[in-house]
């Protein structure tokens, strides 16, 4: 693999894990699917391209996550107030979304930065040595995440962020505890939709790019690599756990990257992470299957033996 | 203070039907008063559907009643939400694995329950603070203090997750959470019902030396006779959605359980002349 694939998958699984931290946070902590990821990811990158045009890259990362946050308040107010099963509240503002965010796009399907400045650009011209060049982008994303990785891990150990984590675990004893779950899960998902809607951002500032179907199955992908951190690094400490989810998208693009190197179709990445998913979340189901069919196995093997060796001496061969 | 005959709780013509109009139509609370002192503990015994949860229910705010007034401490809670009316309110519930957070640690659950403490009515910027503030070493030595009155050794364990926890151990648990700020009320909903005989008369212990040592108003649902006429210092009995018997002082001392079996079974009885023998003939 060259360098530049290397730095590619870095920097892309570096970008997606905030979308993946963000389902650890909805998914994981909370306990809710929130099926709203893609459409909220396309917004952060429609409003993020859109205001960098603008000739604000800048302004852009807050204005994604302000974004992010009015998406993530609409699918808490449908389930808290309204009623609205969590899952349906998400598709309802997915669907949305789409609308709201080829407005943010002017109701054109794609949008490219020309003419001003990223804050990848900017990050560049701190200095001009040949290593800066090449690697600046990863510096940046990298700091990017490591600090909000670190404000989630100090945000969860907050009375708040308690009080988020005891909702996903037991709402009873949230309501016992004078907390209304009602806030709790609307802060979650704030919160969560804003990493999303940063994610966003990033990757259309990174690209120079907003393009309307970008987000679509980006809430698989987001699962896999959650899923490939919480199974590689386990459950843990929290900061273990959140680091791992980032490190779990790394490894995801990594394969991808792998993927495309051994020529497999880049059509066929959805399916690739689909099936990364279903196994993954099947895979404990599964191994509990074989284990019974393997002592069912042995059993009637070792029952036949037994009946075999009551004396019946022709069924010995 | 505390016994000094303060009306704690002030229950008034309380009643909740449920699937009102259909053919499940229930009246599960009918018209029900009742009136609690301050530092009474009262058990309350029923058969099965007689309306002994929907009466916690409705005091806890789980739903808002049909009609009826409310009043705790001199607070009319009747449209109180239920996690405001839960600052003032601890409830136990049967399933010992209700009332607590099993992917948390003990110190993490104690501190949400803790939350408590501090007034729902603050400043918009001292609710903030206090959202973004973390568990400090004091808070740490009180709820280690207070896991030691348990006798279990949970006070070395307060980083271990409460999923590690037994039945007992939880239900323990979720007796000292609601209890470590002082509710004006507890409600007690059969809380060592399933437990083994061992814990539950562990668990029940704690339970009336906390309400004792602190002085707190209680309502305890249990079916068992001895209990009900055991503990505390009134007992009520509750059948078809009314509070059918009230007992309390010299007449309660006298009762038997065979007494109170008798009132039970001419409650049950009501019930067998309206329909059941009609039925049966």
């Amino acid at each position: 693999m060259s360098f530049a694939i290397i730095q590619t998958a870095l920097d892309n699984g570096l970008i997606f894990g905030l979308v993946a931290l963000s389902l650890f946070i909805s998914f994981t902590i909370l306990n809710i699917c929130d099926l709203s990821t893609d459409g909220c990811y396309m917004l952060g990158a429609a409003v993020g391209v859109a205001v960098t045009i603008s000739g604000h890259p800048l302004l852009a990362l807050p204005a994604a996550m302000l974004a992010g946050i009015c998406s993530g308040y609409v699918t808490a107010l449908l389930q808290t107030k309204f009623g609205v099963p969590s899952i349906l509240a998400g598709i309802i503002v997915n669907t949305g979304l789409y609308t709201i965010n080829l407005m943010a796009m002017g109701m054109k399907t794609s949008l490219n930065v020309v003419g001003t400045q990223t804050i990848f650009d900017l990050f560049k011209s701190l200095n001009g040595s040949a290593f800066w060049t090449t690697w600046s982008r990863s510096v940046l994303l990298l700091i990017l995440v490591g600090v909000l990785c670190i404000a989630v891990y100090r945000f969860l150990g907050t009375r708040l962020g308690l009080s988020i984590r005891a909702t996903g675990d037991s709402i009873a004893m949230v309501r016992a505890s004078s907390i209304n779950p009602g806030f709790t899960i609307t802060v979650g998902l704030c919160l969560s939709n804003s990493l999303t809607g940063l994610a966003g951002c990033l990757i259309g500032q990174y690209n120079k790019n907003a393009e309307i179907n970008m987000g679509t199955g980006m809430v698989t992908i987001a699962l896999a690599s959650l899923i490939i951190g919480q199974t590689l690094f386990g459950r843990g400490r929290m900061l273990t756990r959140i680091l791992g989810v980032i490190a779990g998208s790394v490894i995801y693009r990594f394969i991808i990257a792998l993927a495309l190197r051994l020529n497999v179709p880049t059509q066929a990445f959805k399916l690739v992470s689909a099936v990364i998913v279903a196994v993954a979340i099947a895979a404990p189901a599964a191994k509990q299957l074989i284990l019974n069919k393997k002592k069912q196995a042995e059993a009637i093997r070792e029952r036949k033996a037994a009946y075999a060796g009551k004396g019946e001496h022709h069924a010995e061969n | 203070m505390p016994g000094k005959g303060n009306t704690m709780l002030k229950i008034e013509n309380v009643s909740k039907t449920f699937h009102p109009g259909t053919i499940n139509e229930k009246k599960a609370l009918d018209h029900v008063s009742l009136v609690l002192e301050d530092g009474d503990f009262a058990t309350i015994v029923g058969s099965n559907g007689a309306g002994k949860s929907t009466l916690f229910n409705a005091i806890a705010g789980s739903f808002i009643t049909d009609e009826g007034y409310i009043e705790l401490d001199g607070t009319d809670i009747t449209f109180m939400p239920e996690h405001r009316r839960s600052q003032f309110i601890g409830r136990l519930f049967q399933d010992p694995l209700m009332g607590t957070a099993p992917h948390m640690t003990i110190e993490e659950n104690l501190s949400v329950a803790y939350l408590r403490a501090s007034g729902v009515r603050q400043s918009f910027w001292g609710r903030l603070a206090q959202d973004f503030s973390r568990i400090n070493r004091k808070e740490k030595e009180l709820f280690r203090e207070e896991l030691s009155l348990l006798n279990m050794g949970l006070e070395d364990r307060m980083e271990s997750q409460v999923g590690l926890l037994s039945g007992g151990q939880r239900q323990a648990l979720t007796l000292l959470m609601a209890t470590v700020v002082t509710p004006k009320l507890l409600l007690l909903d059969e809380h060592t019902a399933a437990l083994d005989p061992g814990t539950a008369g562990k668990v029940l212990k704690l339970t009336k030396d906390i309400i004792a040592e602190r002085k707190i108003t209680c309502l305890m649902v249990t079916h068992n006779m001895h209990q009900a006429l055991e503990m505390g210092n009134r007992t009520l009995m509750m059948d078809s959605g009314h509070i059918v018997l009230d007992v309390k002082g010299e007449e309660r001392s006298r009762m038997t359980v065979d007494s109170l079996l008798q009132k039970f079974a001419e409650g049950a009885g009501q019930k067998l002349d309206n329909d059941r023998i009609l039925l049966s003939r």
